[in-house]
């Protein structure tokens, strides 16, 4: 059970902002959904490390990449050559 | 012959989010032939919005690699087709850019993800599009509007320029009104790609074959119980059936982990997806964020305005499945289960070629019927085997049930997608004639 001040946690985890009065709502529709995921109480099985699996590397070499325009097209705010965000502190 | 393709056609089902008028086509196996794209896969130069504001006006720097590779068979690239927002439902209803409609039955949902590309196919508006699929989301539009639709063996097609939601499950593959032509397009699009690390170099280059005599066919029961309507699993036993006329055998199987697919595949989708939209901040495309404020508020304040309920929903349910204290519960336990489903899937593999089950459940739902979000998830759960899988399965119609079409589904071993092609192909021909 989730309870409607863990949902407002979990959208703070998220960075997804929700209203007031979508919180009944969200609480309601996770506590079904989460009621459905018991099932996976049964699985049986420990997860093992993957076999057959290996990792593909390659030498880190430059290749052609987007230009800097190309790549400041779609900023919505932009300075100096840099893409604007918002502040962190 | 290269030139241009004059493409203006009667939308009345809401298939596109952009179309391009004037669509300049090249010489090559694909010469002139009209192709209609996800609006999830980049195209340079065309808007590419995933059916959510928050991309509303996003151009492309670069095109996908599939989208190149069309171009350079000459295809001519119409448009960029409506979907659930990011790929995030089974019934298009979700897209920004208001819902598209079966034009089998336009009070019906065409399915999703991908409802957009096969109404358009469906229409006749072009003969072949690409979808994308996640959980069914090629195959669950394909079934409900009565066209074909293959999702290849996971890393079979590249996804580099595809704007996924849940890399690990997620592929590019051809729809169209005929087998024949959903192979023509596999042929063209699933060519290596450095760019993709997750991909093979197992090029499909096939000519479909109808020959299917000594074909073992399996058929699980799980496939045809509880929540399947009984006259969709009468007309797929039927065509079955026709399997068998061609010279096919029948051998029942089991997919015991089916039990915990869908649960397992929430989890999995939901927790990729939770990492993979945090890139949608508004800074980098998108609207520009508000400098003055601070970085969570200023985010929170344009996800909640610019992402629609079902995203901002899997996003959360993603955050709490992954979140400390839950993650052992819920993401651990769903990677077992998804192992178990491979091996049940390679267990069935060792006695037959393919697996034949219906695509969906049910037919087509009405527009506006399916209002929770459990219920909507509960109609994927025989089309998310697959992804979870990696296995190819493709979706051909094979009659209706109430007016409506149904999908019959054909899943087979990883890199035999030639193999469920030459299935649903047999199939295909036999009825046809």
């Amino acid at each position: 059970m989730v309870t409607e001040s863990d949902i407002e946690h979990i959208a703070e985890l998220a960075d997804i902002g929700i209203s007031r009065d979508e919180v009944p709502e969200f609480t309601t529709q996770f506590n079904a959904i989460l009621d459905y995921f018991e099932v996976l109480d049964t699985v049986q099985g420990e997860s093992a490390p993957a076999a057959g699996i290996i990792n593909v590397f390659r030498e880190d070499e430059p290749r052609p990449c987007l230009p800097q325009e190309a790549a400041l097209a779609n900023a919505g705010s932009t300075e100096d050559g840099f893409i604007k965000a918002p502040r962190v502190m | 012959m290269a030139g241009t393709l004059k493409f203006s056609p009667d939308d009345r089902y809401n298939a596109f989010i952009t179309t391009c008028r004037e669509a300049p086509f090249g010489d090559g196996a694909l010469g002139g032939t009209a192709i209609a794209v996800k609006d999830n896969i980049s195209t340079a130069g065309i808007r590419t919005t995933c059916a959510s504001r928050i991309l509303e006006s996003y151009v492309p720097p670069y095109d996908a690699h599939v989208v190149g590779l069309l171009r350079r068979e000459g295809a001519a690239i119409v448009g960029k087709t409506n979907m659930d927002e990011f790929g995030m439902g089974t019934t298009t209803e979700t897209s920004a850019f208001g819902p598209t409609r079966n034009p089998v039955d336009p009070e019906r949902v065409p399915g999703g993800s991908s409802g957009g590309s096969a109404a358009a196919v469906a229409a006749g508006l072009v003969p072949m599009a690409l979808g994308t699929d996640t959980g069914g989301s090629i195959r669950c539009p394909a079934a409900f509007c009565g066209i074909v639709g293959l999702k290849p063996t996971y890393g079979r097609v590249s996804r580099y320029g595809l704007i996924a939601y849940a890399n690990s499950l997620e592929q590019i593959g051809p729809m169209a009104r005929t087998v024949e032509d959903v192979s023509r397009l596999m042929s063209v699009i699933a060519k290596y790609d450095f760019h993709d690390s997750t991909m093979l170099d197992r090029p499909y280059d096939h000519r479909p074959t109808a020959d299917i005599a000594g074909l073992r066919v399996g058929v699980p029961e799980e496939y045809f119980g509880e929540g399947v309507d009984p006259r969709v699993a009468e007309t797929v036993r039927d065509a079955i059936g026709v399997l068998e006329g061609l010279g096919a055998s029948t051998v029942p199987v089991s997919i015991p982990g089916m039990r915990h697919a869908l649960a397992a595949y929430y989890v999995i989708c939901t927790s990729e997806a939770s990492s993979n939209l945090a890139r949608f901040d508004g800074v980098r495309y998108g609207p520009a964020v508000d400098t003055r404020k601070t970085w969570h508020e200023a985010y929170q304040d344009l996800r909640q305005e610019l992402f629609g309920k079902e995203v901002r929903r899997r996003i959360m349910l993603g955050t709490f499945a992954l979140s400390a204290g839950y993650a052992g519960r819920y993401y651990a336990k769903a990677q077992v289960a998804r192992r178990n489903i491979k091996e049940d899937f390679e267990r069935a593999f060792r006695e037959v070629d393919i697996i034949a089950g219906p695509t969906m459940p049910t037919v087509a739902f009405r527009l506006g019927e399916k209002t929770d979000p459990l219920s909507m998830y509960l109609s994927d759960i025989l089309t998310v085997p697959a992804n979870l899988a990696g296995v190819p399965a493709i979706s051909v119609p094979c009659g209706r049930v109430d007016g409506l079409p149904v999908g019959f589904q054909l899943m087979g071993r990883q890199f035999e997608d030639e193999r469920v092609v030459d299935a649903a192909f047999a199939y295909e021909q036999e009825v046809r004639r």
